[in-house]
């Protein structure tokens, strides 16, 4: 068996895993929903009174609590809670706030298979670079699986430094994961070659890796500001206090945390795509002879750039900041997995480095 | 809520998230009122106009237009970086193109409409710009703000016991020693907060002393910084990009090129340049050394290297060795030199009937595909019964197709073999009209070989001569490495050295780049500092209760996006309250 064999045999192993983690998560999730159902029951028996006084007279205060641009709604909602005077009974708080949630075997097991899935993935990445004897990250097949290597990275990092628990964002990162790198050994595969000339430059080592890294961080950043968006459509339901469905959500942080965290991340990956764009234009001068050429890679290398300062701007521009930010940062990550596919793929240009 | 009495909050656009709400309803007011009452003056008019183009939200459109508008430009070539893939959309679409012409699609990112996007844009970015820095270098000199009454509001509030001198020998403490405690605790807070880096004002309010300190505006500086660079990126590509120039020129082994107008195949001034300003160096190639893979099986003859040993020499000094590769420019004279790509120049004699040499050259031909199937043109002009042209096809390793017809199956000297097809005519060069070397125009010649003819193409290797048809001459596929020795022990088939090959440079000079770099390390720089630089305040005050005891409080006011202010508040107050550090030394003293 040759390395790349063995690293191919890594990737199937590590993707096994991927799906076991996958699962949990989806369980835990199953599981997020009905402790928050069971929550409300609980709540409604004895409340049901208060319930029906909150939603006869607050419809106007609660409108207020529920905008997701207020970064300070948790603070607000409890304020407002206390001012009322009506609303300390659990009913409402059952709904509109978040449902404590214990202790979860199925997220454990989730975690665990992540962090095993991804020792995986790091092996099979590391003899795939073994076997090529360079970095590897110089064709399509390879971008992907060192790609996926950083966003499971990211999170795990997230999961160590944040303040919040964020595991719940394992479905996405996993399912994510588990998608690009089924695509990338099916379709995107291609043996261990040598780099061309155009390639051996440490540009490759730095360029790449960066812009790796900050889709790693764009796609955490995606995965929040969604959550963000459900949860705010949720928030904005109960503040209005009609029906609630109960669901996950009511186990998550508030729309304006989730938007908070997805800035911090989000800016992180700004900054890495920026030095991105800046390292390609210093490559591109050395290689092709001018460091800015509108070639297809950097048009949509500047586009996503552009698109993320929209976001940064939007957070600071009342009227934007909230669920209309979040939209930027969903378009933002959906132009770099455009970046990724389509455009290397499909546009023709310089970059013509997927090995396909 | 945090209050809002940022004096930095006024020079922001109105509509910034962090900009009085008072001021945005007013705002919007006047612009209700506008619409509503015509009374605006011309004045009113444009500064409503600049107001609303300096806002947030325009910033925001603008950038989002900005995005959109980069779009066409990687779905259709473009003339700037595809001029071949323009030609090639015009011919296969003869009826859209002409339309997507006129909207300039083909030069998307110097058309119209794309410059006014960034133009307004940059406009809007300096008329933001400027209130700001101006109002910065005011906020930079600015005491910190008076301490707010009540600092239980503000974030991360803590309170933390004040330390009272002990007490000597049981009697009880002397009536002022409280107010001295806390005057020394305000003091001791004050330095420490200096040495974390904040400004600080010792205010007293109400006989209740108190420090106000404030940090980060390094965090401001970098936001201008960042976005004042990016007008400087833009100057610098808009006027230093004119006075540089861009050349080509194919160089083949053992040729020489002096750095002169004349000598370059396609020269591209910048808007600025001036001719004189070119150093006639001479460049000589000297060799071109190409390396394929001959191992892995999955990629014989990709290119694995390609290197061009060349000589500089100044217009008086001694010649220099150099070398340019892939990713390794020559940087001389001003100039950067690129390898930008390679084949082969079979060097090609014919004589008259007679024998005598009435062409012999070198002749650059094209590579069309990775195994560097190459095509090229021979013109002679002169010396034979009528003007000659040959098209010929190159194959470093001939090999044939099932149909019949040849290719390359590998880019490397291997069984090299030569086709030609001759017409005889007009080449239509002596109206002096410039042509194309790499083109025949075949209109006013007739074919003498290959195709319809029913005469076999012309067919050499290495040191073959075969005669012309008509009797028009002959024609040598001359063997290079013959000519110069070549290697003795090489076997008679080892072709490696037998043809020459070219190299086609690129020559450039941008005198922009060294700014552009300055810029974008600033806007790197500004950006890092702007988003991870926190601005905030801090106060601590030595609060009397009803009860007369004296506690210390401390609390914080983020300035835009500060996570870790709650916990920074809470560190300070445990440093600052721990009694050994200011109470011994106050007593040490
Ligand atoms: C080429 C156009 C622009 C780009 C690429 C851009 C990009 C950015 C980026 C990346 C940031 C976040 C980093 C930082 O705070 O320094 C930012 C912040 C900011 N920009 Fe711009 N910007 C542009 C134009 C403008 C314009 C025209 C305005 C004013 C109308 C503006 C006002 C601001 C303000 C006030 C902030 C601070 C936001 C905050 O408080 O968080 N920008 N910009």
């Amino acid at each position: 068996m040759t390395l790349d064999q063995i690293s191919i045999t890594l990737v199937y192993s590590a993707m096994a895993v991927y799906a076991i983690a996958f699962i949990a998560y989806a369980i835990d999730l199953a599981r997020r929903s009905a402790a928050a159902t069971k929550a409300v029951d609980q709540a409604r028996m004895p409340a049901a009174v208060a319930v029906a006084a909150t939603r006869s007279t607050s419809g106007d205060s609660g409108t207020d609590a529920g905008i997701a641009s207020v970064p300070e709604s948790t603070d607000g909602m409890t304020v407002d809670a206390a001012a009322d005077g009506r609303d300390e009974t659990s009913g409402r708080q059952a709904m509109g706030d978040t449902v404590a949630y214990g202790r979860s075997p199925s997220l454990r097991v989730g975690v665990a298979m992540t962090v095993v899935a991804w020792l995986l993935h790091l092996a099979a990445d590391l003899t795939r670079g073994i076997a090529a004897e360079r970095v590897p990250w110089a064709n399509m097949y390879e971008f992907a699986l060192t790609g996926t290597l950083i966003i499971t990275t990211v999170y795990l990092l997230v999961l160590v430094v944040s303040k919040h628990d964020l595991r719940f964002l394992g479905t996405f990162v996993t399912g994510l994961v588990l998608v690009l790198l089924g695509v990338a050994t099916v379709n995107f595969y291609v043996s261990v070659v040598p780099l061309p000339p155009a390639l051996q430059s440490a540009w490759l080592v730095i360029h790449v890796f960066v812009a790796t890294s900050s889709v790693g961080f764009f796609a955490l950043g995606f995965a929040l500001s969604v959550v963000q968006l459900l949860q705010s459509r949720r928030e904005s339901i109960v503040a209005s206090a009609k029906a609630v469905k109960q669901s996950f959500l009511a186990t998550l942080p508030d729309s304006a945390t989730l938007e908070n965290l997805a800035y911090r991340v989000t800016i992180i990956g700004f900054i890495l795509w920026t030095f991105t764009l800046m390292a390609g234009a210093i490559w591109a001068e050395a290689a092709w002879g001018r460091y800015w050429g509108w070639d297809t890679k950097e048009v949509w290398t500047f586009i996503i750039w552009v698109v993320y300062a929209g976001y940064i701007h939007a957070r600071a521009t009342r009227g934007w900041r909230g669920s209309r930010s979040a939209w930027l940062a969903i378009i933002g990550f959906s132009t770099v997995l455009f970046n990724f596919t389509v455009v290397n793929l499909f546009f023709k240009g310089l970059h013509a480095y997927s090995g396909l | 809520m945090s209050p809002r009495s940022d004096p930095d909050a006024l020079s922001r656009p109105h509509d910034h998230i962090d900009a009085p709400e008072r001021d945005a309803a007013a705002a919007s007011l006047r612009q209700d009122g506008a619409v509503a009452q015509p009374k605006l003056g011309p004045v009113g008019w444009l500064r409503f106009a600049w107001r609303q183009l300096t806002s947030m939200r325009t910033a925001l459109l603008l950038l989002l237009l900005l995005a959109v508008a980069a779009v066409p430009g990687s779905l259709v070539p473009q003339r700037s970086s595809d001029p071949n893939g323009v030609s090639q959309y015009f011919a296969d679409n003869p009826d859209l193109a002409p339309v997507l012409d006129s909207f300039q699609l083909f030069d998307v990112y110097t058309s119209a409409w794309f410059s006014a996007v960034y133009l307004l844009l940059f406009v809007s970015l300096i008329g933001c710009v400027i209130p700001r820095t101006k109002h910065h270098f005011e906020a930079l000199r600015a005491r910190p703000p008076r301490t707010p009454a009540r600092l239980s509001r503000l974030a991360g509030y803590t309170e933390r016991p004040l330390a009272l001198p002990e007490p000597v020998d049981g009697a009880s403490a002397p009536a002022g020693s409280a107010n001295e405690a806390a005057d020394a605790a305000i003091d001791a807070a004050a330095t420490q907060l200096r040495q974390a880096g904040y400004r600080v004002e010792r205010y007293e309010l109400r006989g209740e002393a108190s420090v106000s300190a404030e940090r980060g505006y390094l965090r401001e500086t970098g936001n201008l910084v960042f976005h004042t660079a990016l007008v400087g990126v833009l100057v610098a590509v808009g006027i230093g990009g004119g006075f540089g120039f861009s050349g080509q020129r194919v160089v083949v082994e053992g040729q020489s090129f002096v750095n002169t107008l004349a000598a370059y195949d396609s020269f591209n001034p910048g808007r600025f340049f001036d001719d004189a300003n070119l150093d006639p160096y001479r460049l000589e190639l000297e060799g071109l050394d190409a390396v394929y893979e001959t191992e892995n099986q999955e990629a014989i003859g990709q290119p694995i290297d390609f290197t061009a040993h060349v000589s500089v020499q100044a217009q008086d000094g001694a010649a220099e060795p150099g070398v340019v590769k892939v990713n390794e420019p020559l940087r001389v004279h001003g100039t950067d030199v690129y390898l930008l790509g390679n084949g082969y120049a079979p060097t090609i004699t014919v004589r008259d009937p007679d024998g005598e040499v009435v062409f012999t050259d070198s002749v650059p031909f094209l590579p069309q595909d990775a195994n560097l199937t190459s095509i090229g043109v021979v013109k002679v002009p002169d010396g034979l019964a009528d003007q000659v042209g040959m098209v010929g096809f190159f194959y470093p390793t001939q090999s044939e197709l099932g149909s019949g017809a040849y290719t390359s199956s590998y880019p490397d000297l291997i069984y090299p073999v030569l086709t030609l097809n001759v017409y005889r005519g007009d080449l239509g060069i002596d109206a002096g009209t410039p042509t194309s070397v790499y083109t025949l125009d075949p209109s006013s010649m007739e074919q003498l070989t290959g195709g319809s003819t029913g005469v076999e193409s012309i067919e050499l290797m290495p040191g073959d001569t075969v005669d012309l048809p008509d009797g028009l001459g002959s024609i040598t596929f001359e063997d290079v490495s013959a000519e110069t020795g070549g290697d003795p022990d090489a076997a008679a088939d080892d072709f490696s050295q037998s043809v020459a090959r070219f190299a086609s440079f690129d020559i450039h000079d941008d005198p922009s780049q060294g700014w552009v770099l300055v810029f974008a390390v600033l806007i790197l720089a500004g950006l890092l500092v702007s988003l991870f630089v926190p601005r905030r305040r801090m106060w601590v005050k030595a609060a009397r209760r009803p009860d007369g005891t004296v506690v210390l409080e401390y609390a914080g006011l983020a300035r835009g996006e500060d996570p870790g202010l709650e916990d920074a508040v809470a560190a300070f107050a445990d440093k600052h309250s721990r009694p050994a550090r200011w109470s011994s030394s106050r007593e040490a003293a």
